[in-house]
């Protein structure tokens, strides 16, 4: 059973419409993270979820209820806030506690429940101190004890690591997954790092301007872009785009050799041609590309190289230990399979060549 | 916190090694511990006059001299051993705590509401109760006065208090303080199932907690000092309050400095308890404890 459904959400402040119609199903204990720039409609999205925003129009059913009109406490649903919002003047037994205020378990219900959020989390020793005594994952530890000690049909997450740093980061995006496959609650996750987005979810959902831009599974989206955003967003560093044109089954670039496609487009149709840097290579077969090496990033195991070609800039892979020199000319080339093609006004993918 | 509290520790070690002989003073050090202890003269001045005074003959009085000549307490003991300071005392206690109480609870409730609810009017009426900052009291005090008289509340406490139950400073500073709390916390209560009344009550009140200090120090040291409201809404000398009491010892002939001052000197020591008291709750910075670190 779908445990969250949205169906043409529409959100308006003011004269600005920031949802424009967002519908999606999310299936019972799936873990599903909205991803985007900022201003694209993906928290506004959660907040309506939460109830802590008014829907304009549509509807939203958690559990097979709608619930557009009841107030965030009858949603069945928890939240864990960007900025943790843990009471600062409580206790983290107090603060892990208080979700369970208003509800009406017995006293020695509610100190199991608690003790047992507390031992999920690894905090059991930490229940007495205050919030101020604490490192940033272990506030963040405490948010989250608070959503699950109500066992809730939904956990919000609004951007829950951002203020946490790069190696804690990857941490708590680990335990947060682990807690998932351990609780399977249904999960909706808001980021704005794609790496993040990637990692953790079941299913992906990008946004631009209050639109849904594609919804899938990482490994979908990764490597079937719906559209140029979600080519550019998905994947570090972004997909190199060339302008070229289709002419009868081949992709004609400013310069160098054709490049064979399989797909079916109008003679002479301007399109861009994609290749992520990680499927684009140097000295490979049938190369396509040919420009010289301005930038070199070692990354360890491989090292990304910045060509200049006639189409442009374009970002390679290369071997780690002998990468080429900046200043050589290099010739570039990728699988056939790793090319995507979309049209240049729509910028929709006229099916990826895999 | 306590790491910076180290480092500070720390550097003001290295700062002032062992053997390392104190920088002398410059010319602008000195100027400016001059300029703050003329500063603490002029405010400590009042205060050594007062109990000084306190412990004269009347006929010391007008010599300025700080130390009495012949000290001695008999005015404490004339003015405690009179009845009525007592009541006057009680009085102002009462008037200054049941409005301390009351203007922390509704200045709150209604800054709060200004500041964490969106309703149309609500900048019109923020503008509203701030405008009243603008009219001075005297202005007010021949409205109150009639009001008063129509509501038969002449001489009594509550004539003495209802025109500070509520300010309309009290209400701005709640306001400004409530901005100060992230709207985070006031959802996250929202999701946990908390009406909006224990919101305000058992998160957003802890977190303002330095400027409720504040504000029962500025409401309760104004009551207890008020003067002419009272002076003009009591008649009866049982219902006076304290600084009233006080100016009606002696006659237009003869004011009876010493005991003025003496009772004056007692009516400090409440002030003083109650900022004591407070003051100890403010400590900056408590509202970000609960966020990112």
């Amino acid at each position: 059973m779908a445990s969250l459904v949205l169906r043409n959400l529409v959100k308006t402040f003011d004269n600005t419409t920031v949802l424009h119609g967002i519908s999606l199903e999310v299936e019972d204990g799936e873990f599903v993270v909205f991803v985007g720039p900022s201003g694209c409609g993906k928290s506004t999205t959660l907040r309506l979820i939460a109830g802590l925003e008014e829907t304009t129009a549509g509807e939203i059913e958690i559990e097979g209820r709608v619930v557009n009109h009841l107030e965030p406490k009858e949603r069945n649903i928890a939240m864990v806030f960007q900025n943790y919002a843990i009471y600062p003047h409580m206790t983290v037994r107090r603060n892990i506690g208080f979700g369970l205020r208003t509800s009406k378990l017995t006293k020695a219900e509610k100190t199991a429940r608690l003790e047992d959020v507390a031992a999920t989390l690894e905090m059991t020793e930490l229940l007495d101190r205050k919030p101020s005594q604490l490192s940033g994952g272990q506030r963040q530890r405490v948010a989250i004890g608070r959503a699950m000690v109500r066992d809730p049909a939904v956990f919000l997450f609004d951007e829950p690591l951002s203020n946490l740093d790069a190696q804690l980061r990857t941490q708590m995006r680990l335990e947060i997954k682990k807690l998932h496959q351990r609780v399977g609650n249904t999960i909706i996750f808001v980021t704005h790092d794609q790496v993040e987005a990637m990692t953790m979810a079941d299913r992906i959902v990008i946004m631009k301007d209050g639109h849904i831009q594609q919804v899938g599974k990482p490994a979908d989206v990764y490597h079937r872009p719906a559209n140029t955003f979600v080519a550019g967003f998905i994947g570090a560093p972004s997909m190199n785009m060339l302008q070229c044109k289709v002419d009868g089954g081949v992709a004609r670039l400013a310069s160098g050799p054709d490049v064979r496609l399989d797909i079916e487009a109008a003679q002479g149709q301007p399109v861009i041609l994609g290749v992520r840097p990680d499927d684009l290579h140097p000295s490979g077969e049938n190369p396509f590309l040919e420009g010289t090496v301005t930038v070199r990033e070692p990354l360890g195991p491989d090292t990304l190289i910045y060509v200049d070609t006639p189409s442009g800039e374009v970002i390679a892979k290369a071997d780690g230990q002998h990468p080429p020199e900046i200043g050589e000319t290099v010739q570039l080339s990728a699988r056939r399979d790793r090319l995507h093609v979309f049209d240049v006004e729509t910028g929709r993918s006229l099916a990826s060549n895999a | 916190m306590v790491s910076a509290v180290a480092e500070i520790r720390a550097s003001s070690k290295t700062l002032l090694a062992p053997g390392t002989p104190r920088k002398p003073a410059n010319t602008g050090q000195v100027i400016r511990w001059l300029i703050l202890f003329t500063g603490g003269v002029l405010m400590v001045m009042p205060i050594a006059y007062m109990i000084s005074t306190s412990l004269k003959w009347p006929h010391e009085i007008y010599n300025l001299a700080l130390v009495p000549n012949e000290p001695h307490l008999e005015n404490y003991t004339y003015v405690l051993e009179d009845g009525r300071f007592y009541g006057w005392f009680v009085n102002s206690l009462v008037i200054a705590t049941i409005t301390t109480i009351s203007n922390i609870l509704f200045d709150s409730l209604v800054g709060y509401t200004l500041c964490k609810f969106r309703f149309p009017g609500r900048y019109i009426v923020f503008i509203a109760i701030l405008s009243t900052l603008m009219i001075p009291t005297e202005m007010l005090v021949i409205p109150w006065y009639l009001m008063s008289q129509a509501f038969g509340w002449l001489d009594s406490y509550w004539g003495i208090m209802f025109p500070g139950l509520m300010t309309a400073f009290g209400t701005f500073l709640m306001k400004q303080f409530f901005e100060t709390v992230p709207d985070d916390f006031i959802e996250a209560a929202r999701i946990d199932g908390l009406n909006e009344l224990a919101i305000w009550w058992t998160v957003a009140m802890p977190l303002v907690r330095p400027a409720l200090a504040a504000l029962a120090i500025f409401v309760f040291l104004g009551n207890w000092t008020a003067f002419i409201w009272p002076l003009i809404v009591t008649n009866s000398v049982d219902m006076y309050t304290l600084p009233v009491g006080l100016s009606s010892f002696g006659d237009e002939a003869d004011v009876q400095w010493e005991l003025i001052m003496t009772g004056a000197a007692i009516s400090t020591i409440p002030t003083l308890v109650v900022f004591l008291v407070f003051q100890r709750f403010i400590i900056r910075g408590v509202v970000m404890a609960g966020l990112k670190g």
